[in-house]
């Protein structure tokens, strides 16, 4: 396998040959922040467009067809488009709590994008509790949209903000409880070990069978109830509560919103990936040596994007298939359905690991 | 307590012989006496037309007794219409149209007041749900107050709109002027009781409270399918209370009415419920021929049905569709769109239009079918039964949208009557209330086809209702599509179109209930005055009912279910 590591120390040596150490680290650290968030806007911007044409081949349309071929630049204007709109601030409304929410859900979402193995050795945040990391963070999201529906003096926004507060809240717990499932295979919470392993021994959907395909499919649902995705999108219910939290929101503050909204759902497929589908490792048969070494010629990276991708892909489906769910249906789903199974699924992932019966 | 009223209401009602004596004679001569100087009416027919009704005069002091009467023994639970009226001197009033759901037993009452400084009627809002919200109206547009009523607001008009629009004396114009403010709701409203002495109490009922969290729902909403505003109460997500404020879109159509001749007045019908365009001016023009006594050929009584139909398979698609949308299924809700289409499509080629059709005229329709018409409904009729199969796969056996829909919204069969709530949603509670199998009209008497009805009354039950229908639209249209009688399209009228003297009244089955049309003439080429009663008003009515204690979300799947269209309930 190619290993990004080779490009990042000889950066380090480049620099550091010319200047001092904590100079070369500042640079570098510049220089990363600056590639995520143009990888951030480039994710956004292709979710975007995928999630067009995906939803309009679903409902017998073309989708975007009138800008550039295909419609591929039709995101492009209208990112430019919602970057020349007027952020109108409204009387009544707490400006300063308003102004920040966005910011908070943008950034809970760009950290978490941090955590995400992309290739071997292409690893931004990377420590030996990354997964517990990376439940923390990505509730920060939680307090910007409650924030946003508080601070908005709308009644839409609050009912809004309090489904999403219950919801998130609620479906963080079966996350936790299939991320610990997975854990509990693996013994490592650093996702670079985790992938390691998982390119050594098979992924981990096929190392821990049963349990693990349950907690994956638990995880796709609790994840997508994460992402306030239909069918789990109450919060914003546009046939609802027309927009819910982010109803008082113009220009590129709802910008935010939006880009957070398919930002987390890359996010949460991509954790999908790294914790179950091998995150960059590629697809090994045991026995076939010829068909291995094939894969292993495939990127790292590209496995990660692809496999990513695939997993928005049905989570798509699932979005433009289903219609939404009720709150109280939201939240006995959770309460009575996920999390006991979750609960049960880790039970029997404890037993299966501790008496070896995994792969 | 106050005596606003130095007359009781039953010592008004004394003082008009005349409308005592109108009570047994037939309406025609009478109203010739009103009138002596039509020297230019047209001749009467022979016999009374066949919808043409004698409503009987009943006092206002024993309207209340007598209407308890008819209700309770008579089993008249139905009240299909209530029109208020201005006679001029004859006073103010107000014709009641009941049905016995139970015998199909028709009664027509009416009743006035001669009092127009302070006209006050006995509300009959304690004996049928529905007659809350037609009081309303009555009182919105003649100024006459219920002694009874609960909730004396306005309607449709502004709460600081001064006058009575509909009275013939006066002059909307002259005391409202375009007001740029905007418009007070009120919280509380006056009730008036009517004591045993005549003297009257008036009382104080509040809507909300200061301890009520409102929400405006609408007037601009995704879900309410128009400009329609819910104020609703909740407590958390629960629903306490609807209150409906109506009439955004209120358009004054009956009153311009009377004051455009008969071909006119069809322009305005395809503008009340855009989803029953067909239906709507068809059952005007069936009033107006039927008055007139004039004869349609067979081959435009058929083509009405197929075109009659093929409207309603259209808006139970809308009605499918919107309902996806609104419950959060956006790629059902194109499917349903990718196939009325279709419709849209065979109706532009015959009709010019899409959606406003412009089509029925009296004795007639525009033009003949076009050339295609046949060829294309023929395909239209396998390729519909296949899609909604389609349908059912996509969205009707989905668990999400089972559970919440069984269950939600209930409307019991007294509830649906009371209310009047005809088409679907009285059907999905077991009441048989099809005008096209209770008085059948154009050709609906020589197809078969069966009246669907379910029991559950809950959303569930209202949105199988108009699938199954679809069904048995393209059973109907299956069986005339290829029996398409030959003959004239058009019927010879006179240039000048005078329906004779009388009251009048006709139903069709619309999209979403009854549609009917009460027509009173004087004799003239324009209406006295024209009344629609509207399909979605009850529907409107009932939301506050099925509503109570569910969430807010239940609301969307609650309005999307009951069907309602806005442009026909404001009118």
């Amino acid at each position: 396998m190619f290993d990004f590591s080779i490009i990042s120390s000889w950066l380090h040596g480049l620099l550091t040959g010319f200047m001092p150490e904590w100079a070369a680290i500042l640079t570098e650290s510049i220089l990363v922040a600056l590639v995520i968030i143009t990888l951030y806007a480039i994710f956004a911007i292709v979710l975007i467009y995928m999630e067009r044409k995906v939803c309009a081949f679903f409902q017998c349309r073309l989708g975007p067809m009138r800008v550039g071929p295909f419609g591929t630049l039709q995101v492009f204007s209208d990112v430019f488009k919602m970057l020349t709109k007027e952020i109108i601030n409204l009387r009544g409304t707490d400006l300063f709590l308003h102004n920040l929410a966005p910011f908070l859900v943008v950034m809970a979402s760009m950290i978490t994008f941090a955590c995400l193995p992309w290739n071997v050795g292409a690893q931004i945040i990377d420590f030996n509790v990354g997964i517990f990391f990376f439940l923390a963070v990505s509730s920060i999201g939680v307090v910007g949209i409650l924030l946003a529906g508080w601070s908005s003096n709308n009644k839409y926004s609050l009912i809004g903000a309090m489904r999403s507060g219950a919801q998130i809240i609620s479906y963080e717990l079966s996350i936790g409880m299939t991320m610990l499932t997975m854990i509990c295979l693996t013994g490592t919470m650093s996702f670079s070990e985790i992938c390691q392993q998982q390119y050594a021994e098979g992924w981990n959907i096929f190392r821990g069978h049963l349990p693990a395909v349950i907690a994956f499919i638990l995880y796709l649902i609790a994840g997508n109830a994460e992402c306030n995705r239909g069918p789990f999108d109450l919060p914003e219910s546009e046939s609802e509560l027309t927009a819910g939290y982010h109803t008082e929101y113009s220009g590129m503050h709802f910008g935010y919103y939006y880009l957070a909204e398919y930002m987390n759902l890359f996010i949460c497929a991509g954790m999908a990936t790294t914790v179950f589908l091998g995150g960059w490792a590629p697809l090994h048969i045991a026995g076939l040596e010829g068909f291995n070494g094939i894969m292993d010629y495939i990127p790292g990276a590209v496995w990660f994007i692809g496999k990513t991708l695939f997993v928005v892909f049905l989570l798509m489906w699932l979005r433009w298939t289903f219609p939404r769910l009720r709150i109280d249906q939201i939240l006995s789903l959770e309460w009575k359905y996920l999390v006991p199974i979750s609960m049960a699924n880790l039970i029997l992932m404890a037993i299966i690991v501790s008496n070896g019966l995994h792969f | 307590m106050t005596d606003i009223q130095d007359q009781t209401p039953a010592a008004g009602a004394q003082n008009q012989p005349q409308a005592a004596a109108n009570a047994g004679k037939p309406a025609a001569p009478a109203a010739a006496a009103v009138k002596p100087a039509a020297k230019a009416q047209p001749e009467a027919p022979a016999q009374p037309a066949e919808n043409q009704i004698e409503p009987r005069f009943v006092e206002p002091s024993a309207l209340h007794a007598e209407m308890k009467r008819l209700r309770d023994e008579e089993k008249m639970d139905f009240l299909e219409c209530l029109t208020g009226l201005d006679w001029q001197e004859e006073g103010l009033g107000v014709v009641y149209n009941l049905e016995s759901t139970a015998t199909g037993r028709r009664a027509y009452l009416k009743t006035a007041t001669t009092d127009r400084e302070n006209p006050l009627l006995p509300s009959v809002s304690d004996l049928w749900d529905i007659a809350n919200i037609y009081e309303r109206e009555v009182y919105d547009f003649y100024g006459i107050k219920f002694t009874g009523h609960p909730d004396m607001r306005r309607i449709y008009l502004r709460e600081d709109w001064v006058g009575y629009p509909f009275r013939k004396d006066d002059d909307p114009l002259k005391e409202n002027p375009l007001r740029m403010t905007n418009e007070p709701l009120a919280d509380v409203t006056e009730t008036l009781t009517l004591n045993a002495d005549g003297t009257v109490t008036r009382g104080e009922n509040r809507i909300f409270g200061d301890g009520d969290y409102v929400v405006n729902i609408g007037p601009q909403h995704p879900s309410t399918h128009g400009v329609l505003h819910f104020r609703v109460s909740l407590d958390g997500e629960r629903i306490r209370k609807i209150d409906p404020v109506l009439g955004y879109i209120h358009r004054g159509i009956e009153k311009m009415n009377e004051s455009l001749t008969y071909p006119q007045t069809l322009a305005l019908t395809d503008r009340l419920d855009y989803l029953g365009a067909m239906q709507n001016r068809h059952a005007l023009c069936m009033c107006i021929e039927k008055a007139m006594g004039l004869e349609v050929s067979d081959r435009v009584q058929v083509i009405r049905t197929i075109m009659d139909e093929l409207q309603r398979i259209d808006s139970h698609i809308l009605y499918f569709s919107c309902l996806c949308q609104d419950l959060g299924a956006t790629t059902a809700f194109l499917y349903g769109f990718r196939d009325r289409e279709k419709i849209l499509d065979i109706f532009e080629e015959t009709c010019g239009g899409r959606l406003i059709l412009n089509y029925n005229t009296i004795g007639g329709v525009m033009a003949d079918i076009h050339p295609n018409f046949q060829k294309r409904v023929k395909e239209f009729i396998p390729y519909m039964r296949k899609n909604l199969q389609e349908y059912h796969d996509i969205f009707t056996g989905n668990v999400i949208f089972q559970n919440r829909s069984k269950g939600v919204g209930v409307l019991t069969k007294e509830q649906c009557i009371s209310f009047g709530c005809t088409g679907g949603t009285g059907r999905a509670a077991g009441w048989h209330n099809d005008v096209r199998k209770r008085m059948p009209y154009a050709a609906y008497d020589k197809v078969k086809f069966n009246e669907i009805t379910r029991t559950e009354g809950d959303s569930f039950a209202r949105y199988m209702v108009r699938m199954d229908e679809i069904l048995e639209s393209l059973n109907i249209i299956e069986q005339l599509i290829d029996n398409i009688p030959e003959g004239p399209f058009q019927a010879k009228t006179k240039p000048i179109i005078k329906v004779p003297a009388g009251t009048y009244y006709s139903a069709v089955e619309g999209s979403r209930g009854e549609f009917g049309v009460f027509l009173e003439s004087k004799g003239d080429k324009s209406p006295y005055r024209l009344h629609y009663r509207a399909t979605g008003l009850p529907l409107v009515a009932a939301m506050d009912t099925a509503c109570r204690n569910s969430l807010i979300a239940d609301l969307i799947t609650i309005g999307g279910t009951l069907d309602y269209v806005v442009p026909d309930i404001d009118r």
